[in-house]
């Protein structure tokens, strides 16, 4: 038997982010065998040059995107902890984006239902090709009690965040 | 239909408002792949017969934005900028670093084709299928970053409005000018990001020509279908392989040419290439990684080798600086070759380069020109409207940038290029100026030089190209390891960066994939990219209108080069003008230019080239 995997989570350091998006493309690739950047589950921003970083589930302690969705089409790994659609219940109705506190799932470009990072099954591609390359933006690490909810932001929000931090004063300027 | 391609173009003509769709060949595609060979096909076909006469910054010229087949697919994406060129009145397939090919060919569209001039300004905006000409009246005479901000800002609320059950709305891709660009400069670039720009040919001024300030695109779909998806993703491991090995290219990008191109190969261009050689350890790679450099991996779609580095400067009298590196270009062009010597100071004058809209290299090298020009008191403080113009001093280099952008005094002049203001001033002096222009047929030559011999350029290189001082374009011989590769790299329009060090039919073996037909590397050279190459010939020997290039008197190098190197390790050597002839018609007889420098008729009808032998009769 395989051994028993334990729930997951990507850990991400945003400043260190180069933006070359193979995490994208290794996320479109496994999960639609396309070079996809809309339908990847995971996004990088860069709403401002030199800001760049990628934006994907994390997994928070309550998944309220779970419980706002009205037609039982999300639930929770057990495995993994990952956000699982179920693509035939999904009616695309972005209940659960309003409901992510950094609106991270969004549609998929032509099928009608929602993408939600799926953490690959535990073997997230997306950290695979940011590690190959040593970028190290995403890590997996044990789930354990990490500050998840802290890191589901939405995009403006991180992108103030990371001005002050890369551009200082002057950063506010570019959003 | 070819695979790998999104298989429609669009048609923009922006005098009558007009956007439609159009399709190529697959003959064509086949023959032309797409950016540069397309570029110069599409070109040809709709203004060869009357190349002389079309004034590259009035209405009729084509401003071109082309993808080709391997974009998005071999790692690191670009986007080929061309038309016919303000700087050499020929064809350059200038590529530009960036997201937008991406974003164009999810759109469904391989390339855009603006024609015309607007009424007044304006940016193109495309979402997928739904492209839209809109005002841009509220972004016309801004830079760079005010642009890319504004218009982020204004595209990303559009989206969000138009679309608004999709989730966030990541920002859509955008290519721009800024005002170098609106003001017509021949050294102005079409820029994309903050930083990256397509510089050489000096289609920011076409751009400009034609009041179309940005083009901003979205697109939701996947990129186009592939022959053997198993194999390319078998080749883009195999690349990303090769690259994270390479420590040098990953680390340090090309920002290790600042000292070192100067200190060891002495080949880098100083005070306008009075020398090519120095030894500032001020300028080390180190200096600029420990000092500015706030992230050490920087780059754009799929690259695995993130080559640019983000440099901020955060203190100081330039604080608040902003650039990518600088690369070796322009650490060269706008440190050594002004006297300048400090990181800092490097990327204040990148940062506020990039803020304009001009193009490094290019400005670069005008401004060490006229700074020569100063130091030899050939410009005065009067000609200058009270700038000196004074080796190192950044804060006058940089008015005079600015005064370049805007043409305004003796900017105006500059802003004709080295060439062009070599020849008007030279006039206005009764002075031969063109000992200190170094350039090749209207293009300044890259901050490679050739005295050492030491650096990868050849003798020929740069007086043979048909990009002219391009050093992204440099030719040589055997042909196979010449010009033909570079037109491949342009015309599948991808970054070159990455095949270095893959096997030797790498690339090659990408196109089979994506396409799904065979090319060999002999095929392309000796057939496909040897048409390409004739084609651009035959549209720079045509040239006009203002100027025309005799191959006798201008298939060669700056006077400059001919000078001995006075100073370092290679002290005293120079280009051997009998070993440069003698290069030059062992190249001639190779690519079958006669020896006037004409294309054969020989060669042309084996290329299948007759209409092209028609017109080149009249040069022979």
């Amino acid at each position: 038997m395989p051994p028993k995997k334990e729930p997951i989570w990507i850990a991400r350091e945003f400043s260190r982010c180069s933006g070359c998006r193979n995490c994208e493309i290794a996320c479109s690739l496994f999960h639609e065998n396309r070079i996809w950047p809309d339908a990847s589950r995971v996004t990088v921003f860069m709403l401002v040059p030199g800001l760049e970083f990628p934006h994907l589930c994390t997994q928070c302690e309550d998944y309220p995107c779970v419980k706002a969705c009205p037609f039982d089409a999300l639930s929770v790994s057990r495995q993994t902890g990952a956000v699982l659609v179920n693509n035939e219940k999904c009616t695309a109705c972005g209940k659960c984006i309003d409901a992510c506190p950094g609106r991270i799932p969004h549609m998929h470009p032509k099928e009608k239902h929602v993408v939600i990072c799926d953490l690959c099954n535990g073997d997230p591609q997306c950290v695979k090709v940011c590690q190959e390359g040593s970028w190290n933006v995403l890590r997996v690490v044990d789930r354990g009690h990490n500050p998840f909810k802290l890191y589901a932001r939405k995009p403006d929000e991180i992108t103030r965040d990371l001005a002050a931090k890369i551009y200082g004063e002057t950063g506010e300027e570019y959003l | 239909m070819i695979l790998g391609y999104a298989g429609k173009f669009l048609e923009v003509d922006l005098s009558s408002e007009a956007i439609k769709e159009t399709k190529f060949s697959d003959e064509i595609l086949k023959n032309y792949a797409g950016g540069r060979g397309l570029a110069a096909k599409i070109l040809w076909d709709r203004l060869g017969d009357r190349w002389e006469t079309v004034d590259p910054l009035e209405k009729e010229n084509l401003l071109l934005l082309l993808t080709g087949p391997l974009t998005g697919f071999f790692p690191g994406g670009r986007l080929c900028v061309s038309g016919k060129s303000p700087q050499s009145n020929g064809v350059v397939g200038s590529t530009v670093a960036g997201e937008f090919g991406v974003e164009l060919r999810c759109a469904g569209y391989d390339g855009i084709i603006v024609s015309g001039e607007a009424k007044k300004p304006v940016y193109l905006f495309i979402k997928d299928s739904d492209v839209e000409l809109r005002d841009a009246g509220h972004v016309w005479g801004k830079d760079g970053k005010e642009t890319v901000t504004a218009l982020t800002r204004e595209c990303r609320e559009l989206l969000r409005t138009r679309y608004p059950r999709f989730g966030e709305w990541k920002e859509p891709a955008m290519v721009y000018v800024g005002p170098a660009g609106e003001c017509k400069v021949r050294t102005a670039v079409v820029a994309s990001k903050w930083s990256h720009a397509a510089g050489y040919g000096g289609y920011g001024a076409v751009m400009g020509s034609k009041k179309l300030k940005a083009v901003v695109a979205k697109g939701t779909g996947p990129l186009p279908e592939v022959a053997d998806m198993k194999k390319l993703k078998r080749l883009i491991k195999s690349v990303c392989k090769e690259i994270y090995g390479n420590e040098l290219w990953r680390r340090w990008g090309t920002g290790g040419g600042g000292y070192q191109v100067g200190a060891d190969s002495s080949s880098e261009p100083v005070r306008n290439w009075q020398d090519e050689w120095h030894d500032e350890k001020s300028f080390g790679v180190d200096k600029f990684e420990n000092r500015v450099w706030i992230k050490q991996y920087w780059g754009d779609f799929g690259c695995p080798t993130t080559c640019l580095k983000l440099a901020v400067v955060k203190g100081g009298k330039f604080k608040g600086a902003i650039t990518d590196n600088p690369d070796y270009e322009m650490q060269a062009y706008l440190g050594p070759n002004l006297g300048v010597f400090t990181p800092e100071e490097n990327v204040f004058l990148a940062s506020l380069i990039d803020d304009l809209g001009l193009c490094g290299i290019q400005t670069g090298n005008v401004m060490g020109f006229a700074a020569e020009l100063f130091q030899k008191g050939i410009l005065t403080k009067s000609d200058l409207e009270g700038l000196e113009l004074k080796w190192g001093d950044v804060e006058a280099f940089a008015t005079l940038a600015e005064r370049i952008a805007y043409r305004e005094g003796i900017g105006d002049l500059l802003a004709e290029g080295t060439y062009r203001a070599a020849l008007k001033l030279g006039k206005k002096k009764s002075i031969d100026l063109l000992p200190y222009a170094v350039q090749a047929k209207g293009i300044s030559i890259g901050a490679h030089g050739i005295r050492s011999g030491k650096d990868y350029p050849e003798i020929i290189s740069y007086a043979c190209s048909v990009q002219c001082g391009d050093h992204t374009s440099t030719t040589g011989l055997p042909l196979d390891r010449g010009e033909p590769m570079e037109i491949f790299h342009d015309s599948g329009v991808y970054c070159n960066f990455n095949s270095f060090g893959i096997a030797k039919n790498g690339v090659f073996d990408f196109y089979k994939a994506v396409t799904g037909l065979k090319l060999t590397r002999k095929e392309w050279c000796f057939s496909k990219g040897l048409r390409i190459l004739q084609l651009q010939r035959a549209l720079l020997l045509l040239g006009g209108p203002d100027l025309k290039w005799v191959p006798k008197v201008h298939d060669d190098n700056p006077p400059r080069f001919y000078e001995p190197l006075p100073n370092g390790p290679y002290k005293g050597k120079t280009a051997d003008r009998a070993a440069v002839e003698a290069y030059k018609k062992r190249y001639y007889k190779a690519v079958g230019w006669d020896k006037n420098g004409i294309p054969t008729a020989k060669m042309l009808s084996k290329l299948g080239l007759k209409d092209v032998d028609k017109s080149m009769q009249k040069l022979r």
